[in-house]
């Protein structure tokens, strides 16, 4: 067993341990999930630094099925960012869960599972599987089927082998039909415009914890999942839909933003900014540019911890006042001079500031949509104004002015819990804005594989209709 | 093959399957529900024991006790929801355990 | 090795100081690490120029890759050239003085100590800026110094005017930035890098059209941070900031960030000529538009805010002539008399407790005279009389400008005109005649007045460091002859304009009054700055908000898009009414479905005739 499967079914373990917890102790529970996550996310580190890890046998073996999980430049530091947030998750969910508090803590190791499972899954069979435990797209099972009659497996790498070789061969249609089911069924996750209406709903519904792992981490599942497979295993039909996707992308940048900025609410104000943000990841990802991939990635990971800290520094607010809606606030920088300090850098990193952590994946994917289509980056770099519109206009109207009565009444500064809970989301802010190489030279490894996979297909498709008769093994043989 | 053709077995059980559909059907105490779908059961467990013995094959048998541990099972459950029911609404007929559905 | 990388993290070092700790230190403690983290770094700055000597080429230290994709990699390397050597000094000296006068300045306000942090994060995004080897970490500081700007200008949270400026300075600027952004896409699609090292020695061998669309874009950049023409409006409103920041920030440094960088980029700009006249024009444009404001106003600190609006876009004229060095002069000898008029101006504020409006001031001149005689140094310095800072300056702008256009040339004297008469103005107003208003005005203590000496100093003799000569190796001297009548005008222009001052608000105090009602809608036209505030909310802020709300989330958002989504789950629950009616609920109307089912299964094998043979 190597420590790529001990992080994985870890959290599976713990959800199973909490369980078996006794239900009327919820302190008990609370500190053995805290401590549980914190060394899950201890034992992940050593992912980064070992070698390369990959575990590979037989799951299902009359289908073909197989238990192929893997890390690479792309999901390794999505898997940390998951084992990274979960405690903070737990931490900001102390005091504000106080029912059903074990089914709560238990299954948000099961959801950590999920998530870092997706992340890790080599076999789309197995993708499936943990996707599963969010969300059930149709097509996109009937897509993997479809592919599985072709193919013959689940298996990522095999299947990328089947494609660089010409022994499993799409022709346009079905590449096209396949990208479409796979790729709306990442689009709705991710949420691209115009699918994004359920996010700031589901956010003002979630609990805090909820907010921050849905916005953090489950709204990657589905940019990874285009990065991952739409691009390799369709790079025609992806670099076919290209424009039309990079407009959804732009007009949710854009919309994103605009919409963003007349929120009364909080929650839904950073929800839809998170559309804006996603927007950006889209773009990069389509603009089959290395720096527009490297830029994507990273600001999936940038996403996940500005705006993760976020939700936390908003729930902090609601357990203090018990409001979401920005009327209610107000001058809250007198009683509470920490919080809005913390919230005021957290603003900052989520509008791209210099030297925090969004600006280097912001300028990222912007250089790639340039280096792509000049137009596209006058237009999203639109976003990258009015997102100071929308966060400063919101930071004003809460944190600055005469403090009102009933806010001074319910403020105080930040506890010590608080403070475990959100440090380390500042020191990854300034780190990954200032230090990005520790993280960017794995990620251009995954990314140039995959950059390069979209290529060396596309040059199989274009040369295909040519050499009508000769299947296309035999190109790649006679190379 | 001597003594009681196949086909008998399997009018008996047709016959006692028939009963069991029809008691399902038309009776509305829960009981009597319950006691027709044993009935059922076992006009099933007839016909294989009988085709088991026609052919001289074992498999009939097997499927027989596994019937047999199943209808044990679901007897156990059965009665304890029937138990249940009764002592929560008070009634044993199945038209007026219906609050699942309004 | 020389360590450079000292001189931006000292003023860090005590930003995070004092912003950490700074709420349980002593008082004292805050101001010497403040202080000496600022005065350490000026040091530092004297030390490291010296031991370059010379400095005919670029000086570049790297420390490590701050990110890399692909073959586009960003380093953190600093460099030093007689630019930056120039920026560095103008920086770290005025900005020492501003530390010592706010000292004295801020000592009676809350959040002393969150003011100094702010301040010396501010010394360190601006050193970055100057200091940057590449664009990207220029605009690092870039972006900095716009933040330090918006926290700084909304010092006074408490009061919705200073945030409301404070988030319009942050936004317009990021309009501003909003083209810088792209010049620097460009400029990696074009060069293949942001290395100021690699980029200017290629600019000749690429194509106009681009390096043209590079420049204009980067001058959008340029129009937000240094407040140009038609980006300005933040500048006024700035003032709601504590006035050593108005002095520091929105005078004497951030703002001629812009300046610099065109400056930076001239070899862009020689090679893109369309830009380049583009540069002057909006430089000539604010400059005579923000004059014309600036004769109006009658807050002390708008004067001078429109004045330096005014004096940068002089400073862009310069450039826009193909006169860099001049500009880089006028920046420097800006910062010395701008600084004093607003440390001046915050003396005055600081004598009167507050009052800004200079319809309330009159006859301090004798009542706090350290003040009036260090601010009268400024005053001649401005108005370019002979032989004081602004004057030298000045005046290799105007013949640059003569050179490179005559009527540029003629506007340029007009402006200088209408600045001699503001200023004049505004000191009439504020320390001759009678006192308007009813304060007991003390003079401010040494340690706001040393400085002010300083500045005065350096606004008199500050004409004749000859900066143009020591930027020589960077920016070839433009070849226009020190024409005498073209100077002689020039000063004449000034004079007059204190002449007509003199006239209005001393000889004749009743002559402005009536000259104003006399100009009637102009003047109330040039009263309300032209009306471009209200322009802007109506014809932008408004239609964006209310597109917003309306529109795109009530419309697209709650109506299209739900709507569509809720279309198609009430086609779905139609679907499952009728369905439903099968599902009576009675088990045995199920049972008989079954049944029938079963049935329907056997005469279905009867009449294919089975399966199993």
């Amino acid at each position: 067993m190597n420590l790529l499967t001990l992080v994985l079914f870890a959290p599976l373990a713990g959800f199973l341990a909490v369980l078996l917890l006794p239900g009327g102790n919820p302190a008990l529970i609370r500190r053995v999930t805290l401590s549980l996550s914190l060394a899950i996310f201890a034992a992940s580190l050593g992912l980064a630094f070992g070698a390369p890890q990959a575990v590979d046998q037989p799951w299902i073996p009359s289908l073909h099925i197989r238990f192929h999980v893997q890390l690479d430049g792309l999901s390794l530091w999505l898997v940390l960012l998951s084992t990274f947030l979960t405690p903070i998750a737990v931490l900001v969910s102390w005091k504000h869960i106080d029912r059903r508090v074990k089914e709560y803590y238990a299954f948000l190791l099961l959801l950590e599972f999920g998530l870092a499972g997706v992340f890790v899954s080599m076999d789309l069979f197995l993708f499936y599987v943990f996707w599963e435990v969010s969300l059930v797209p149709m097509y996109f099972l009937m897509a993997i089927l479809y592919l599985y009659t072709k193919a013959a497996t689940f298996d990522y790498t095999e299947l990328m082998q089947m494609l660089a070789s010409g022994r499993l061969s799409l022709n346009p249609a079905e590449q096209l039909w396949l990208f479409l089911a796979f790729f709306f069924a990442f689009a709705i996750k991710v949420p691209l415009f115009p699918l994004h209406t359920w996010l700031p709903d589901a956010h003002v519904e979630a609990p805090t914890a909820g907010s921050v792992m849905l916005a953090s981490v489950m709204l990657k599942m589905g940019t990874y999942g285009i990065v991952r497979f739409c691009l390799p295993m369709f790079p025609d039909a992806a670099r076919r839909c290209a424009d039309w996707i990079v407009a959804l992308a732009i007009i949710g940048i854009v919309y994103g933003a605009l919409v963003s900025m007349v929120q009364p609410n909080m929650k839904k104000l950073v929800a839809y900014s998170s559309v804006s943000h996603l927007g950006f990841v889209v773009l990069g990802t389509f603009s089959f540019t290395q720096a527009g991939l490297d830029g994507a990635v990273y600001q999936m990971l940038n996403h996940g911890i500005s705006t993760g800290a976020l939700f936390v520094l908003v729930g902090f607010l609601y357990e203090r006042r018990h409001s979401l809606e920005i009327k209610d606030y107000g001058g809250v920088s007198t009683p509470a001079p920490w919080l809005s300090t913390v919230f005021l850098i957290t603003t900052l990193a989520s509008i791209g500031l210099p030297t925090l952590n969004n600006f280097v994946g912001e300028y990222l994917v912007l250089q790639g949509a340039a280096q792509a289509n000049f137009r596209w980056a006058v237009f999203a770099a639109l976003g990258v104004i009015l997102s100071a519109c929308y966060m400063l206009w919101m930071y004003q109207r809460a944190f600055y002015g005469e403090t009102p009565e009933t806010v001074r009444s319910h403020m105080h500064d930040l506890s010590g819990r608080e403070w475990a809970a959100i440090l380390p989301l500042l020191v990854m802010m300034v780190w990954m804005g200032v230090a990005a190489q520790t993280f960017l030279p794995r990620v251009s490894e995954s990314t140039s594989v995959i950059l390069k996979q979209t290529t060396v297909n596309v040059r199989f498709q274009v040369q295909a209709p040519g050499l009508r008769g000769r299947g296309l093994g035999e190109v790649a043989n006679a190379r | 093959m001597t003594g009681v053709p196949l086909s008998w077995y399997l009018i008996l059980s047709a016959l006692l399957f028939a009963l069991g559909v029809a008691g399902f059907l038309f009776r509305r105490n829960i009981i009597t529900v319950f006691m027709s779908i044993e009935l059922m059961l076992n006009a099933v467990n007839l016909s294989f024991v009988a085709f088991s013995y026609q052919l001289k094959q074992v498999n009939g048998h097997i499927f027989t006790f596994f019937v047999m541990v199943v209808a044990a099972a679901e007897a156990a459950v059965g009665l304890a929801i029937i138990l249940t029911v009764f002592k929560n609404r008070e009634t044993l007929n199945v038209d007026e355990v219906n609050s699942l559905k309004n | 090795m020389q360590h450079l990388w000292l001189i931006p993290v000292l003023p860090l070092l005590g930003f995070l100081l004092n912003g950490l700790f700074g709420r349980r230190l002593a008082k004292g403690a805050v101001t010497a690490i403040a202080l000496g983290s600022v005065l350490l770094s000026f040091a530092w700055v004297v030390k490291t120029l010296v031991g370059l000597g010379a400095l005919e080429t670029a000086y570049i230290e790297r420390y490590f890759t701050w990110f890399q994709s692909g073959d586009l990699r960003v380093g953190a390397d600093l460099s030093v050239d007689r630019l930056t050597a120039v920026m560095l000094l103008v920086v770290t000296g005025v900005g020492s003085l501003i530390h010592i006068y706010a000292v004295g300045y801020m000592t009676h306000e809350g959040g002393y100590y969150r003011f100094f942090a702010y301040l010396n994060l501010f010394m360190f995004f601006m050193l970055v800026l100057v200091l940057g080897a590449n664009f990207l970490l220029l605009f690092v500081g870039w972006e900095g110094v716009g933040l330090c700007s918006y926290l700084l200008i909304g010092f006074y949270f408490l009061k919705k005017s200073a945030t409301d400026a404070g988030k319009k300075a942050f936004i317009v600027n990021r309009i501003g930035d909003f083209g810088f952004s792209l010049a620097m896409l460009l400029i990696v699609i074009t060069f293949g890098s942001l290395d100021f090292g690699a980029v200017f020695p290629a600019a000749a061998s690429k194509p106009e059209s681009t390096l043209t669309l590079i420049g204009l874009l980067l001058l959008l950049g340029a129009c937000g941070k240094s407040a140009q023409a038609p980006l300005y409006v933040w500048l006024p409103d700035a003032m709601e900031g504590p006035t050593p920041v108005s002095a520091l920030i929105h005078a004497a440094t951030m703002v001629t960030a812009g300046v610099y960088m065109v400056a930076r980029s001239s070899a862009i700009y020689l090679h893109a000529h369309a830009a380049q006249e583009m540069v002057a024009y909006i430089g000539l444009g604010t400059a005579v538009f923000a004059a014309t404001i600036g004769l109006a106003q009658n807050d002390i600190k708008k004067v001078f805010a429109y004045s330096t609006v005014s004096q940068l876009g002089y400073m862009f004229l310069g450039l826009g002539a193909g006169a860099f060095s001049a500009g880089i002069f006028h920046l420097v000898t800006h910062a010395f008399f701008k600084a004093l008029l607003f440390l001046g101006a915050g003396s005055v504020i600081h004598a009167l407790e507050g009052e800004q409006d200079l319809r309330h001031m009159g006859g301090l001149r004798t009542r706090i005279p350290v003040t009036f005689w260090t601010l009268a140094c400024a005053w001649v310095a401005i108005a370019g009389i002979p032989p004081f800072a602004g004057f030298h300056s000045k005046d290799a702008i105007l013949l640059a400008a003569h050179h490179h256009a005559p009527w540029m040339y003629w506007v340029g004297v007009l402006t200088a005109a209408m600045t001699a008469f503001y200023v004049s103005r505004a000191m009439f107003l504020a320390f001759f005649g009678e006192p308007r208003g009813h304060h007991h005005p003390h003079e401010s203590p040494p340690v706001m007045t040393a400085p002010l000496a300083v500045l005065a100093l350096l606004s008199l003799a500050g004409g004749f460091l000859d900066v143009p000569k020591f930027l020589e190796p960077l920016f070839p001297l433009s070849e226009g002859a020190h024409d005498f009548a073209l100077v002689a005008i020039s000063v004449v222009a000034g004079l007059a304009g204190i002449g007509l001052a003199a006239l209005f608000y001393v000889v004749k105090p009743g002559l402005a009054d009536a000259v104003a009602n006399a100009l009637g809608g102009l003047y109330t036209l040039v009263y309300n700055k032209y009306f471009v505030d209200e322009l802007y909310d109506a014809a932008v802020v408004r239609p964006v908000e209310t597109g917003s709300r309306e529109a795109l989330w009530k419309g697209v958002d709650a109506g299209l898009i739900d709507g569509a989504a809720n279309g198609v789950a009430s086609i779905a629950r139609a679907t499952g009414g009728l369905l439903r009616l099968i599902q009576s609920g009675n088990i045995r109307s199920y049972a008989t479905w079954v049944v029938f089912g079963s049935i329907l299964v056997l005469v279905a094998i009867g009449l294919v005739g089975g399966g199993a043979r």
